[in-house]
């Protein structure tokens, strides 16, 4: 019979299994029920919208595809448990997810589940979740480095291993070691972050962060309005953290990462393992962006930056939001509920 | 006596079990490779070691017996290693093993693991020298002045030993992970392709190599393609090929400059907008590609099918052979459990009428080229008692099951043939189904 992982059940795409049509409902009820309830805070909730959104939501096809976007996180979330860390899964993976992502945002779903999840309150369990996915190895732990599930400003991170030096070639590109080992959780979802997640505001101290996350709260919920295109593109130059929660579960719920590691900011660290190492050596892109890039994303930060390649991207809100219910969602399949 | 296939010449083929060996239960094997002349078969397992069979005489006392294979040589040829800096265990398991023509007595091969590639040099030794002067018979050294006469030693036949000794190590030339090694038609050159780069060595040369193609984009979020196979043409030495995750071939021309990036020729099957699902890239993906030994075609093979391209046209495949279209509709599952993402491997025959791959449950097919006609064989050991021909196995997808078929229900993804290798000359072929190694030979009624 078909192997089936641990905690997901055989799924079929021409019909949905069971067990997702118990699931579904839940996690779909949730979603409109929130937006319908919640006080217009996001600022555009239109009444009319929900049940156009309910409709396409609950429709066969609808929820086979939020399954496969939610298979498709937990693999790529998940990576840092598999021995190997194969690039080319990754990378066929993380095609699959914004190929969803661009057809979901294509139709309307994406952003009504965005602005939903935005406004989902966070149960205080959602924070064991994160602690259950955010797990990962020792090593990486030791070294220092914060884990980044998907942390956007890695990217590189677990692909862009060493390059190497080749004696007798001086054409050949420099050894530069590659920073603290990163959990291949962070490395397989690191460089599903799009082109626009990255951005400078990674280098940044935490402390700065949360700051900003503040700050900009009232920013992106206003850009979301305007169609929050400039809400990602700004998020690619801009020092702001675009991906900073807007409510204050969101910033439980990365306040979790931090708990991880309340040691001081990565900076130190890295300067510290790194201080005997040449600075020339150094590729900027892939060693200052990925080792300093700050904890903050939630799992589901990862689904924004996948908008698109481009840096004008049409899942604009999104990144202005954390899609927490994706990640309570997850929850229940892992835990079994 | 059951006839099943119909393989050149019309007549009625049927494919026997010769034999089959067991390998270390812990080790699954990783690769199978038939030296040019077929005398030697090379397997490499999971836990870097390379075990040799070689092909014995026939006896003249038993013609009909075509000759079996045993163990030739054993030799362990990666060790894990340990990457400190990035906190990640490199593994020894043998990707590829590769052999280069035979120029004398010794064999030759390349073999490697994620990083490294290794050349090692069989040899046989079969006669030892005795009768020295300095030393005696034990080893121990004589006192020079007990000598009162001398005498020249003489070689002496012993029993056979084979020695494997590494010759060469490629190192340090690639960051991601090696999927392929080719040797080169100069037989001084080879290339090594990883997820993101194909290099180009020198056999003699340890200490660099050449970087000919890389697709690493500047920023790696841009990254939505990776190398999965390459290969250098059989003929031309200034040829190879190189498949990606996007199901594309890039055939590239040394010639034409330093970094091969530009292709010389470009191999897509445009897709067909009607089968379109999700799961469209990831089967179109390529996992392995094969020069035809004439050179004039190449064969790829993704996760539902084998395509057969003739070099001089790009723009579709001239033979398409699918090798278990009954998982199409079972795709979200294979997702789910990582089956999609299995790397089958495909061979051709000595004559390139035919052409061989590996399936789940066991199963493996052959496609007759001219013919047309296919045939699904199982290599378990029920069904491969010495000398015992193999029934052809079906897979029903209707509803009605007939007798001896089996279901796409019934069938286990974890037995799965992703190693098959076909004898360069014979109708002998070599299935590793996980860590068993079975060898087959055709008989002619």
């Amino acid at each position: 019979m078909l192997r089936s992982v641990g905690y997901l059940t055989v799924c079929s795409f021409s019909s949905p299994a069971p067990q997702r049509d118990t699931m579904f409902p839940k996690g779909t009820k949730r979603k409109f029920s929130d937006s319908g309830e919640e006080p217009v805070s996001s600022g555009d909730q239109v009444p009319a919208a929900p049940s156009v959104a309910t409709r396409s939501l609950t429709s066969s096809y609808s929820l086979q595809r939020q399954s496969l976007l939610d298979m498709s996180l937990i693999k790529l979330q998940l990576c840092h448990m598999l021995v190997e860390p194969n690039l080319c899964r990754s990378v066929l993976i993380a095609n699959t997810v914004r190929q969803i992502q661009e057809e979901m945002t294509q139709d309307g779903t994406w952003q009504i589940m965005t602005q939903a999840l935005a406004a989902a309150q966070c149960p205080t369990d959602r924070l064991v979740a994160t602690e259950v996915l955010c797990r990962q190895t020792d090593a990486a732990a030791q070294a220092g480095q914060s884990p980044k599930p998907f942390s956007v400003g890695g990217l590189e991170e677990g692909y862009h291993a060493e390059e190497v030096v080749m004696e007798g070639d001086v054409e050949t590109e420099v050894t530069m070691s590659t920073l603290a080992p990163v959990s291949p959780q962070l490395s397989s979802a690191s460089y599903l972050a799009g082109p626009f997640v990255m951005g400078p505001c990674w280098d940044e101290d935490e402390e700065e962060e949360e700051e900003e996350e503040e700050e900009e709260d009232g920013e992106c919920e206003e850009d979301e309005e305007d169609d929050s295109e400039d809400c990602v593109s700004e998020g690619e130059e801009a020092d702001r953290d675009h991906l900073s929660p807007d409510s204050r579960t969101g910033e439980q719920v990365f306040g979790t990462f931090e708990i991880k590691h309340p040691a001081p900011p990565p900076d130190p660290a890295l300067e510290e393992l790194f201080s005997d190492v040449d600075p020339s050596y150094y590729d900027l892109d892939t060693v200052l962006t990925g080792m300093q890039s700050a904890p903050k994303m939630g799992p589901y930060d990862l689904l924004e930056s996948l908008s698109s390649h481009g840096p004008t991207a049409l899942s604009s809100s999104s990144s202005c939001r954390s899609d927490l219910n994706e990640l309570d969602h997850i929850m229940e399949i892992i835990v079994g509920s | 006596v059951y006839t099943y296939i119909t393989l050149r010449d019309h007549r009625a083929r049927t494919w026997d079990s010769l034999r089959f060996v067991f390998l270390f239960p812990a080790d699954i094997i990783s690769t199978v490779e038939f030296n040019y002349s077929g005398e030697l078969l090379a397997t490499g397992d999971k836990g870097g070691r390379v075990v040799i069979f070689q092909h014995e005489q026939e006896s003249k006392n038993r013609p009909h017996l075509r000759g079996e294979y045993n163990v030739y040589s054993t030799f362990q040829s990666h060790e894990p290693e340990f990457d400190y800096l990035k906190s990640l265990e490199i593994e020894e398991k043998i990707n590829k093993i590769r052999w280069l023509p035979q120029q004398n007595a010794a064999h030759f091969l390349l073999s490697t693991n994620d990083k490294t590639i290794k050349l090692w040099k069989i040899s046989e030794r079969d006669k030892r020298a005795e009768g020295y002067n300095l030393k005696d018979e034990d080893g121990r050294l004589r006192d020079p002045f007990r000598i009162t006469s001398l005498r020249v030693p003489v070689l002496m036949p012993m029993d056979l030993m084979v020695e494997a000794s590494p010759r060469r190590i490629f190192a340090n030339a690639h960051t991601y992970h090696i999927n392929s090694i080719s040797v080169n038609s100069d037989h001084e050159t080879y290339l090594s392709a990883d997820d993101l780069r194909i290099n180009l060595w020198h056999l003699e040369i340890t200490d660099r190599s050449f970087n000919i193609v890389d697709i690493k984009p500047a920023n790696m979020e841009e990254l939505t393609e990776v190398i999965t196979a390459a290969e250098c043409h059989p003929l031309q030495c200034n040829v190879f090929v190189y498949s990606s995750s996007k199901g594309t071939i890039r055939l590239c021309d040394t010639r034409a400059a330093a970094l091969c990036d530009r292709q010389a020729k470009f191999f897509e099957e445009p897709e067909d907008p009607s089968s379109r699902s999700f799961f469209s890239e990831i089967i179109s993906s390529i996992s392995d590609v094969k020069f035809s030994h004439s050179g004039r075609y190449m064969m790829t093979r993704d996760y539902l099918s084998v395509k057969v391209w003739d070099l001089n046209m790009e723009n579709r495949p001239v033979e398409t052979y699918q090798v278990h279209e009954y998982l199409r509709s079972k795709l979200c599952s294979l997702y789910e459990n990582d089956c999609i993402f299995d790397k089958f491997e495909c061979c051709w025959n000595g004559s390139d009428s035919a052409i061989m791959t590996g399936s789940y449950n066991n199963f493996f097919r052959m496609f007759d080229r001219n013919t047309r006609r296919d045939i699904t064989l199982e290599a378990s050991r029920e069904s491969s008692k010495p000398r015992a021909t193999l029934k052809p196995r079906k897979v029903s997808t209707g509803g009605k099951r007939k007798k001896d078929e089996i279901s796409v229900d019934s069938l286990d993804f974890n037995k799965k043939i992703l190693h098959t290798a076909w004898h360069p000359k014979d109708n002998v072929i070599a299935v590793a189904a996980t860590n068993n190694l079975y060898i087959f030979q055709d008989k002619i009624n």
